[in-house]
Order: structure tokens, then C-alpha cells, then sequence
């Protein structure tokens, strides 16, 4: 039993329109879980029926093997970080994080001794008298944090608890909800709809839309090996060229894309005159200067269009000959130290071979 | 700049006029009738007391402050209990339902109160239309003396004030997040603790603003004792009525007046305390 929570065939309505259809999902358990989708693909419904607060309309929700799926908030072994903090404004700190352990009528002194703990663990120690207007919107959060985990739930949820954040905060709230996950040893569950949030905390990932999943597996997985076209377009760039297979061997396919002919692996056991997608993510695009090339013939010409210049990268919209516009991010590295474009300079366009995803076209 | 000015100096010149004309003028009148003594002959003889004020810890007089002050805090604990499920519930409806059943609360407010006082009287005299239908359905054998009677008095009186209590514990629940209780749920608390620790102390200042404005009128309203307490009740709105109209003692009436005045005030000035205690001034963060 690895399973700490595992939801079975769940759905949801309201008033007869579906927010989650036929989920499955098995959380194991102590992992960092990461549930990352667009605004209304139904992750917060998702964990609001974890938390107990949505009852599911078909199918169960079991906790530690138990089924749950009936059993009201308050007498569910989680506890959620809600994205508005929810502070109760009229307690002070210790309050807030103690109204838990209250609830259990816990003895006075043990109350006093996870509080102080708990508030310790987020550094927040020395505000302990203050009320939570007075606090700023980072320390909230972390109180927030506090009160959930000094009741040692099963299961900590976490809506959305850093979109209020600004950048710099959020990175470094990222890195601490990572740290506390592993020092604390419970299952974290995060809804978010930052890619970069979701690929930098999380052990999984679980990549939702309109009430389905559509892909779990780790940042690694999610990211080079989406599973469809929703999961490569939301979770990061990508540049996405229609193509067709022109002949097949057992191990390779010859595909036709943007007026060129390539050999590439037969992954899925593609047909022929199948029609695919050819996913290229910007970074596994390589752009050169017209001089720096001798061979151009698996390159693809195209113009400058816009620069970007980004510190550690530039980020390059180029203009290809049948007139689809493209995005290659350029890294500074040894090789390649000239990365100077003009607006409207001709350029040749490849991709480092075996990098890219192939995905077949099932809307033709 | 002069004429921003002279503009504000205009406003609260007339501020002042109107609250000296009608507030403080009259207040001081008052205020000095009660010192005055109450002639037979005339409406009052020029003659300086405190007898006035003595005369109040007359065990009699003291007697009718007390029955006001219960009875007007059991009309505040029944308007509250009402209406607090009430507002609670009109507050979590549907916005769309929200105004209607706002709506519905202060319709009567459009009827005189003095017509609604008599509606209660067809309602619960001997044989009104409470005592028919209960002889009706058969729950009673012979008709219950309803009116005349205390019972009837707080009846009258958490009708005619229910709307004062119902707005403004609205506004205050209205106000309230719900996500707090979602929160406190989620922390493990029942509906009771929910209630208790939660609900309760936010909309404190809609349940205080709510007791005053239902508390402070509840003493003073005399039509309602008259007419469906049968006169036998007698609270302090009565007796300061009948010092004025029946006895024509001015001294006196003006005495339990401002006695009555500064009773209020005193109770405005705790719950000025305690609503100033609820806001806390802010501190920079960090």
C-alpha cells in the first residue's frame, strides 16, 4: 500500500455540466504532486474533493485505502494552504496556527509546543503576537503553511499558494515548500497553473484540461515526451509543423515537413500517408549565420523577424520561406559565440536530430 | 483655495445651526425643565430642585426602568436569535434572490407601525385569528388570553424592530469571507465551533450596531405597551408619555427624559468602546 490517496472513476457536475470526467489518480505516498492545468480545467474542483469540500457525483476517493468519498472536511486527515491565505483576521498568529489543535482540545501545553515548533519551521517565530493585517503578503503565507502542517495531516494541499506572490518571492517560496515537503516527509499536493512552478517543485505532474488528465509523469517526462499537443503547448514553447509520412521501414519513417524530407525514428509504429505533428522546442532549434554554413542541406532558410534579447539566452521569431513563423531560443556557449542577429538577416535553420516529438494528427 | 474654504466654514456653520436648533436647544431646555417644580396651576413654577432627580430612586420609578430594561433585552435577545439565521440565510442566497428578500424585510417599514400594531391586536385578541384557527384545528378548547398581556408587548415589540436587527447583521455577514469557514472546516472544527469561533466574532459589529438599534427604541416605544400590553405594562416610554399628557407633571417627564438619555448614552459609549477595540491600527509589515 504505496498509495496514499487514489481516486477512481471520479466525476463531477454542476447542474448537469461536467467539471471532472473519469478520473484516476493514485498519489503515493510522501511524493510532491503537482496538478498544473488553465484556469477552469477543474484542478481546484479536483482538490476540493481530496479536502472534502465537493462531494464526487460518480466514482470514489480513498485515503489510506479507506473510501472517503462521503466524509465531510472537517473529519478528513488534510489540510489545505488556500490561495487567498484565509488568516482569520481577528487571532493573532498563534492563534491562527493553534485554531487546529483547539479543534482537538489538545492539552494547553502541547498546543503551545507544535505552534512555536511550526512557526519556527517557517521562520516566522518573533511575529507570533502579531495580527495578520500586519503582516506582509509573503509572511502570510508562510503562517498560512504553519497552520496546515502543525495539525500533521496526511496530506497537505496547496491551491495556487504563490500566485499572489511577485517573481523573486515566488522562486524562493518554491525552493522552501520543496525543503519543508522533505524535512516534514508528508504528500504534498499543489495546484498551479505556472508551468514553471509545477516543473520545479513537483516529483509529478499531472497536466489537466477541460476535466481530464491528460498526462502524468515527471517534469522530464511531461516535457520532452508530451503524450499530445495540449501537453506540449502548455507546458512550455514549442513549434509545431504538420507532416507527412512519405514511406516507412520498420525502425525509421520518411516524413515531408515545410518542403523538406527527413529520415526519423518510427517511434509509434506510424503508416504510411499518415499525417503527423512535429513537435521542436525553440532551445533544440540551432540558427546560423549564412557565412558559418557550408552544407545547407537539411536546413531550412529563413529571416530574422524579431530578436530577444533574455540575459542568458536570445530568443529568435524567424520567418521561414513558406512563410510560418518560428521561435529558437540561442544559448551563449563556446561554440557559438556570435549570436549578434539583424532584423531581417538571413539565417539557416536546423535541429540537433532525435530531439524532436512526433505525434500523430488525428484531426485530419 | 478661499472659496474651498469658505465653502467648509458655510457646511459647518449650518451643521452646527441645525444640531444647536433642533438637538442641543431642545436637549438644554429639557434639561433645565427638570430642575424646575411642577406647578398646579400653571405648566411649571420657576423654582430651582433636584427633587426631580431623587424622586427617580423612588422604588416605583426604579421598578419601571428595570421591567423596560428587561423587556427591552429580552425584545434584543429574541430580535437577535430571529434574526441571525435569517440574515445568514439571505446573505448565502443566490445574488439574484438577495434584494427580493431584502425587499421583503422592509415592506412594512412602509406601513405605519402604529396600523401594524393593530394588525397583532386583530391577530391575537380573544377572538382574533390566532385563538379561531387554534380552536379551529382543535389544539385548544377554549380561546387563550393572549393580548394584555407581557407576552403580547415583546411579540409586538421583535415585529416592529426584527428589521433593525435583520440589516445590519446582513451587511456584516455579507461582508464576511467565506472562505474563513471553508478554512475552519478545513482545521477539523465543527458547525458549533465554526459558529462559535468564527461566525460570531466577525459579524460582532453587525450583532452590537443591531442590539442598539433595537435595544434603544425597544424602551422607548410607548404605542406598542399601550396597545397590546393594555396599558397595565407600564415602561418607561408610558410613563414619560403620561407625565407629559395625563399628569402634566413637565418637570418630571423631562427628568426621566434625560435620565433615560443618559442611561443611552452610556450604552452608546460601550459599544463605541468596543467597536473602537475591534479596529486596530495598522502596522507597516515586516
Amino acid at each position: 500500500m504505496n498509495n496514499i490517496i487514489e481516486l477512481k472513476g471520479v466525476s463531477k457536475y454542476y447542474h448537469d455540466h461536467p467539471v471532472l470526467q473519469d478520473i484516476d489518480l493514485e498519489v503515493k505516498n510522501r511524493e510532491f504532486l503537482t496538478i498544473l492545468g488553465p484556469s477552469g480545467c477543474g484542478k481546484t474542483t479536483l482538490l476540493r474533493l481530496i479536502s472534502g469540500f465537493e462531494t464526487p457525483s460518480s466514482g470514489t476517493i480513498l485515503m489510506k485505502g479507506k473510501d472517503v468519498s462521503e466524509l465531510p472536511a472537517p473529519l478528513r486527515h488534510v489540510n489545505t494552504v488556500f490561495q487567498s491565505y484565509a488568516l482569520f483576521p481577528h487571532m493573532n498568529v498563534f492563534e491562527n496556527v493553534a485554531f487546529g489543535l483547539r479543534c482537538q482540545h489538545l492539552p494547553k501545553d502541547e498546543i503551545d509546543h507544535r505552534v512555536r515548533e511550526a512557526l519556527r519551521m517557517v521562520k516566522l517565530e518573533h511575529l507570533i503576537l502579531r495580527k495578520p493585517h500586519q503582516l506582509s503578503g509573503g509572511q502570510q503565507q508562510r503562517i498560512a503553511i504553519a497552520r496546515a502542517v502543525v495539525n500533521k495531516p496526511l496530506v497537505l494541499l496547496l491551491d495556487e499558494p504563490l500566485s499572489s506572490l511577485d517573481y523573486r518571492l515566488r522562486k524562493t517560496m518554491q525552493m522552501e515548500l520543496k525543503q519543508l515537503q522533505s524535512d516534514l516527509g508528508i504528500t504534498f499536493i499543489l495546484v498551479t497553473h505556472d508551468q514553471e512552478e509545477a516543473l520545479s517543485t513537483a516529483d509529478r505532474v499531472v497536466i489537466m484540461n477541460h476535466g481530464l488528465i491528460e498526462q502524468i509523469g515527471t517534469p522530464r517526462a511531461v516535457y520532452e515526451e508530451p503524450e499530445n499537443l495540449h501537453v506540449a503547448q502548455f507546458v512550455g514553447e514549442v513549434n509545431i509543423f504538420n507532416a507527412k509520412v512519405l514511406a516507412i521501414s520498420p525502425d525509421t519513417i520518411e516524413v515531408e515537413f515545410e518542403g523538406k524530407q527527413f529520415t526519423l525514428k518510427n517511434s509509434k509504429n506510424f503508416s504510411e500517408a499518415e499525417f503527423l505533428y512535429i513537435l521542436l522546442r525553440p532551445e533544440d532549434l540551432e540558427v546560423w549565420g549564412v557565412n558559418e554554413v557550408q552544407n545547407p542541406e537539411n536546413m531550412y532558410s529563413a529571416n530574422v523577424v524579431q530578436v530577444i534579447y533574455k540575459g542568458s539566452t536570445v530568443d529568435l521569431i524567424l520567418k521561414l520561406k513558406s512563410g510560418t513563423q518560428i521561435l529558437a531560443t540561442q544559448f551563449f556557449n563556446e561554440d557559438d559565440e556570435k549570436l549578434d542577429f539583424r532584423l531581417g538577416e538571413s539565417v539557416w535553420v536546423c535541429w540537433r536530430s532525435g530531439w524532436e516529438v512526433i505525434l500523430a494528427n488525428d484531426t485530419r | 483655495m478661499t472659496q474651498d474654504k469658505l465653502f467648509r466654514t458655510f457646511s459647518t456653520t449650518i451643521v452646527w445651526f441645525w444640531l444647536s436648533v433642533f438637538a442641543l436647544v431642545p436637549s438644554f431646555l429639557l434639561f433645565m425643565t427638570s430642575l424646575l417644580v411642577h406647578g398646579d396651576s400653571e405648566l411649571v413654577r420657576l423654582q430651582f430642585t433636584v427633587d426631580n432627580y431623587l424622586q427617580l430612586f423612588n422604588a416605583n420609578y426604579l421598578r419601571v426602568f428595570l421591567r423596560s430594561f428587561l423587556l427591552a433585552g429580552a425584545c434584543t435577545v429574541g430580535c437577535l436569535l430571529l434574526a441571525y439565521p435569517f440574515s445568514y440565510l439571505i446573505a448565502r442566497s443566490a445574488d439574484r434572490y438577495k434584494g427580493i428578500l431584502l425587499l421583503l424585510v422592509v415592506i412594512p417599514f412602509w406601513t405605519s407601525s402604529l396600523i401594524r400594531s393593530y394588525a397583532i391586536v386583530a391577530i391575537l385578541k380573544t377572538h382574533g385569528i390566532l385563538n379561531t384557527f387554534l380552536l379551529w384545528v382543535g389544539i385548544i378548547d377554549t380561546p387563550i388570553q393572549m393580548l394584555y398581556t407581557d407576552t403580547a408587548t415583546l411579540i409586538g415589540l421583535i415585529y416592529t424592530l426584527l428589521p433593525l436587527m435583520i440589516l445590519p447583521l446582513y451587511a456584516s455577514i455579507e461582508k464576511l469571507d467565506t472562505r474563513l469557514i471553508d478554512a475552519a472546516c478545513d482545521l477539523g472544527a465543527n458547525k458549533i465551533q465554526v459558529l462559535l469561533k468564527i461566525l460570531l466574532p466577525l459579524t460582532l459589529p453587525g450583532i452590537l450596531s443591531g442590539c442598539v438599534l433595537v435595544f434603544l427604541p425597544a424602551m422607548t416605544i410607548f404605542y406598542i405597551p399601550d396597545l397590546l400590553g393594555g396599558a397595565k405594562t407600564l415602561l418607561i416610554g408610558n410613563i414619560i408619555q403620561s407625565q407629559f399628557l395625563a399628569a402634566r407633571n413637565w418637570p418630571m417627564g423631562a427628568t426621566i427624559s434625560v435620565a433615560l438619555t443618559l442611561l443611552m448614552s452610556m450604552m452608546l459609549f460601550i459599544y463605541w468602546r468596543c467597536y473602537k477595540h475591534k479596529k486596530e491600527p495598522m502596522y507597516e509589515s515586516y
